[in-house]
């Protein structure tokens, strides 16, 4: 599964203010840490206090805080807010879908969609936190593919 | 055979073997969460997996001298090709103690006795629209196993040619 880069960026961010939750970071801070553009991470860190669930603090050492629930919020919650996540949905109407094939595959794309879904719902920031915690204890490895 | 008892001293939590005494709460419990009423399951249930025997572990939690919940799991071995590993097939928690360590002590709990009968590995399964209790589970840290559990239906009309 490939998510759109403002979905990633969102994750990396949120995922990166709950886990300092005393602090408060500028974007260029969080831009330098992975590496994207000030002005695309602007337009994400945006959007994510809309959805109120980070808030800039302004005035000297101001920046952005995680000011969600991250035992309550979930990668959903967060990608959700930059792109649908029902991937066969999302493409709308495709030639071949009215077939007798177009109805059986639907049916199998579903079934990855649903999986998907559950799997990013019942995964909560707390929950990635614990999980980065325990890779990095465990060492470098490379990521599944 | 091991009677099991684990007093979390932080939480007040007290994870034990079931006894028969506690089959009412139990059944009371399950019938909340899922709706239906199921004393014969729960009696059979119990004569299979409770009683401290080698293996198998029927357990409930008390908080303040109530029964907050319980958790069944068993060491299978080979199922579906898999060495030897623990398995939980049933937790619930009363709703009203939620969010206080009852499901996380009597997990801690059932895995200490998978570890000491000598297994590196739990597994369970859940519906997927079971967020809750799939959400419990993760934040305990597991991860999606390699078996994808498949079904079909058996009614005439989908009989395989």
């Amino acid at each position: 599964m490939k998510l759109q880069r403002s979905s990633r960026l969102a994750l990396y961010s949120v995922l990166e203010l709950a886990a300092r939750p005393d602090e408060q970071l500028s974007a260029s801070e969080i831009a330098a840490k992975f590496d994207v553009s000030l002005n695309h991470l602007a337009k994400v860190l945006r959007d994510l206090g809309r959805a109120r669930m980070v808030e800039a603090v302004r005035g000297a050492g101001g920046g952005y805080r995680f000011c969600g629930n991250a035992r309550r919020t979930t990668l959903k919650d967060v990608v959700e807010i930059f792109e649908p996540i029902t991937l066969h949905d999302a493409q709308g109407y495709e030639p071949g879908d009215k077939t007798e094939f177009g109805a059986s595959l639907a049916v199998v794309l579903g079934e990855i969609d649903d999986i998907a879904l559950a799997t990013l719902d019942s995964i909560t920031l707390e929950t990635m936190l614990k999980l980065t915690d325990r890779m990095q204890r465990q060492g470098p490895s490379s990521p599944k593919k | 055979m091991t009677k099991i008892s684990e007093l979390n001293s932080e939480s007040g939590i007290l994870v034990r073997s079931a006894v028969a005494g506690d089959l009412p709460r139990i059944i009371d419990l399950d019938k909340q969460i899922s709706g239906l009423d199921k004393p014969d399951y729960w009696q059979e249930s119990f004569r299979r997996f409770g009683g401290a025997q080698d293996g198998r572990y029927f357990l409930v939690a008390e908080k303040d001298g109530q029964i907050a919940g319980f958790i069944v799991g068993e060491i299978r071995a080979w199922e579906f090709g898999s060495p030897p590993g623990g398995w939980v097939f049933s937790l619930t928690v009363d709703p009203d103690t939620r969010l206080g360590g009852v499901a996380t002590d009597m997990f801690n709990t059932i895995c200490n006795c998978f570890r000491k009968a000598g297994v590196d590995k739990v597994h369970t399964m859940t519906d997927r629209d079971n967020i809750t209790v799939m959400a419990f589970f993760r934040s305990q840290g597991m991860m999606a196993g390699r078996s994808i559990p498949l079904e079909m239906d058996l009614s005439d009309e989908e009989a395989p040619s």
